[in-house]
């Protein structure tokens, strides 16, 4: 190993990893919505073998990182990477030159309607879309994405959790009272209906959209909305000071209200972000901590049309363990 | 009678007979699945002949133009009863050879049965069929081992999409006359039938009792969730339950109402004092099974299943009443 001159601050912003091992580096693939071709990932494994030190490690947030790279190999991982980041789609700042950016997380989705019966919609379509639209971004923001209200990706550990609903369609000249909703939508969801002289009574206060009873209807009594529906939750988060789960923001929002929310968060970033924040990242549930959630509010439903149906929190309040204020 | 005729030619004469008839077809319901984006083919009336699904087989059948899933029959207030209003116009339903045998199985529950049941006599009154023809078999799809590949003659005609035209077998004098509006006879139309299905069955001829306790049907007390689904999709299941609604906000009105109802669901054998039979999964598949290929031919000379394999279609559990048919033969060949 030469003379290592490496300016560390665009290592990471070139998705490569500080490594504990001096002179090494790990290359951080990442992977939006966690689907990847196959082809691609033959690519990665290539690399894994030809560059880094034959293992593969499968990050928390469905990237991948090749550890074991020579800081001086960089520039080639990033030549070898570029058919990934084609295959991906991912908007590139410089071709050939690797993933711009590493502020903004992967954006984590569940397998959603492609594959699990639960699915209320496409979870990765949804990621990759709203990958297209706030990537490459230096700013230090989680999102994630989950088909129905198991929340198996974990969203509400996210800054923008992302949760499918429907909103059951009921046809009581379909039903034959047959009790199965009533009884799955008690035992495997919040128990919203009742059957009232043998038709089916929804309480709609109650109901989370998770569509269990779409799903256990015998005779298409319950069919799904046309429309597909998602509760917004926002700012949790893990980390040393406060972990915390994200609180409902919006019940019933729309796609492009959501995408619209997602974007708009950036710009209050730039606003409030504290200008002596070390790296000058600062995770953006911190700077609300700081301005209040009416002023978070405020920026991220600019210009938002939301529908008559959605329900908007007025405010949140946070819970979690304070290690910071004892 | 045959004809061919284009397919312009024949949405025409469906538009005429949509003004005769009230057309009953299987049409695709987008998104009405259990999961999302999936599609569900179910009967509905239609007025127009692009609605109608003719190279899929429907999920589920055309008995809900006959036996209503929920009905109203009357409505009652203090010493007063009053008839729930019918539509009595006249119906035309699309159907294919193995729903048009079941038709017959209908007619002898309802109709054949002790005295005639009034609420599906006068719906079937109204009844008239068009012929769906097969040209192949579709998935789970066993008629020609039912015997019921080959359509009864009874029908207005018959619609085969093929490359020449809708080819079409007309019965019936007055839609003969709408025909040949729109081209020549033609020497001869056969509609079309499968000859082979993948699926085969093995009927027992007779069941002996040893097969009622055999182990075979454990599996399903295991393995059958009791969703009913394989009887609502069902063309020959016709079961249905009485309710007697008060209404909530004045309990001295109500109405009275029947529901499908499924052998396979709990509530089906409740009794009064809080008795229940069949509580096993297994036992209430034995019922229905034996029931399909037994104990209707029994009293009515013909077995009940049709072949039409919906309930294999259906089944969230991948259980395959068409195998059991054949674990049924072997275990009877067994019993002897
Ligand atoms: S599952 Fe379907 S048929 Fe059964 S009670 Fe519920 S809505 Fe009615
Ligand atoms: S056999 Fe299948 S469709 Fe029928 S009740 Fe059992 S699980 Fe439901």
């Amino acid at each position: 190993m030469g003379h290592l001159d490496i300016n560390v601050g665009k290592l990471k912003k070139n998705a490569f990893r500080y490594s504990k091992v001096r002179g090494e580096t790990a290359s951080r693939v990442r992977i939006p919505g966690g689907v990847i071709d196959a082809a691609s990932l033959e690519k990665v494994v290539e690399i894994a073998e030809k560059y880094g030190n034959g293992v593969i490690n499968l990050t928390n947030r469905q990237g991948i990182e090749i550890p074991g790279i020579d800081l001086e190999d960089m520039d080639k991982v990033n030549l070898e990477l570029q058919p990934v980041i084609e295959a991906l789609n991912i908007n590139q700042t410089q071709e050939n030159g690797g993933y711009p950016a590493s502020g903004t997380r992967n954006i984590i989705a569940c397998p959603g309607a492609r594959l699990c019966p639960f699915g209320c919609y496409d979870t990765t379509a949804f990621a990759q879309k709203v990958d297209k639209e706030i990537f490459p971004n230096d700013r230090h923001v989680k999102v994630a994405f989950t088909g129905c209200s198991n929340d198996c990706a974990k969203v509400r550990m996210a800054d923008y959790g992302i949760i499918g609903m429907t909103e059951p369609q009921y046809d009581p000249d379909r039903c034959v009272s047959c009790g199965q909703c009533v009884d799955f939508c008690r035992r495997r969801s919040v128990g919203a209906l009742t059957l009232v002289n043998g038709k089916v009574v929804r309480d709609t206060q109650k109901c989370i959209g998770c569509g269990v009873c779409v799903v256990y209807c015998p005779t298409r009594a319950w069919t799904r909305s046309e429309e597909h529906y998602f509760r917004i939750v926002l700012l949790g988060r893990t980390g040393k000071r406060n972990p915390r789960l994200a609180e409902d923001f919006i019940k019933w929002a729309d796609e492009e209200s959501t995408l619209k929310i997602i974007k708009n968060g950036y710009a209050y970033i730039e606003e409030y972000i504290d200008p002596n924040a070390v790296e000058h990242k600062e995770h953006i549930g911190y700077i609300v901590d700081r301005t209040g959630f009416e002023k978070f509010k405020e920026y991220i439903l600019k210009d938002v049309q939301l529908s008559p149906k959605a329900e908007v929190a007025q405010n949140i309040y946070w819970g979690g363990k304070h290690y910071d204020s004892f | 009678m045959g004809f061919v005729i284009p397919r312009a030619a024949f949405n025409q004469i469906i538009e005429t007979l949509a003004r005769r008839y009230r057309l009953y077809a299987p049409v695709r319901k987008k998104g009405a699945g259990r999961f999302l984006d999936t599609d569900v083919i179910m009967y509905d009336e239609v007025t127009t002949a692009d609605e109608i699904v003719f190279d899929a087989k429907s999920d589920y059948a055309f008995k809900e133009a006959l036996t209503p899933l929920s009905e109203v029959l009357f409505y009652f207030t203090e010493a007063t009863t009053q008839e729930a209003s019918f539509d009595n116009r006249p119906l035309l339903i699309f159907a294919r050879s193995c729903d048009m045998h079941a038709l017959k199985r209908l007619d002898q529950i309802f109709l054949e049965n002790g005295p005639e049941d009034v609420f599906y006599q006068r719906r079937r009154e109204l009844v008239n069929f068009v012929l769906m023809g097969c040209a192949n078999s579709f998935d789970n799809c066993f008629c020609v081992s039912m015997g019921t590949n080959i359509a009864p003659d009874d029908y207005l005609f018959s619609v085969d999409l093929t490359a020449e035209g809708v080819a079409c077998n007309v019965q019936d004098e007055a839609v003969a006359a709408l025909f040949k509006a729109y081209g020549e006879e033609t020497a001869d139309v056969v509609p079309a039938h499968v000859t082979e299905n993948k699926v085969k069955v093995n009927l027992p001829e007779q069941v002996p009792f040893s097969v009622r306790t055999d182990p075979l049907w454990d599996e399903y007390t295991v393995r059958c969730i009791n969703c009913g689904r394989c009887n609502f999709v069902c063309p020959t299941c016709s079961c249905w339950s009485m309710q007697d609604i008060i209404y909530t906000d004045n309990g001295n009105v109500g109405e009275r109402r029947r529901v499908g109802a499924s052998c396979m669901v709990d509530g089906f054998t409740d009794v009064a004092g809080g008795g229940s039979y069949r509580k096993k999964n297994g036992e209430r598949m034995r019922y229905k099974v034996l029931h399909k290929i037994y104990d209707h031919r029994q009293r009515f000379g013909i077995n009940m299943c049709v072949g039409c394999g919906r309930c294999d279609d259906v089944c969230p559990e991948y259980i395959s009443y068409s195998n059991i048919i054949n674990k049924v033969y072997d275990a009877s060949k067994e019993g002897e």
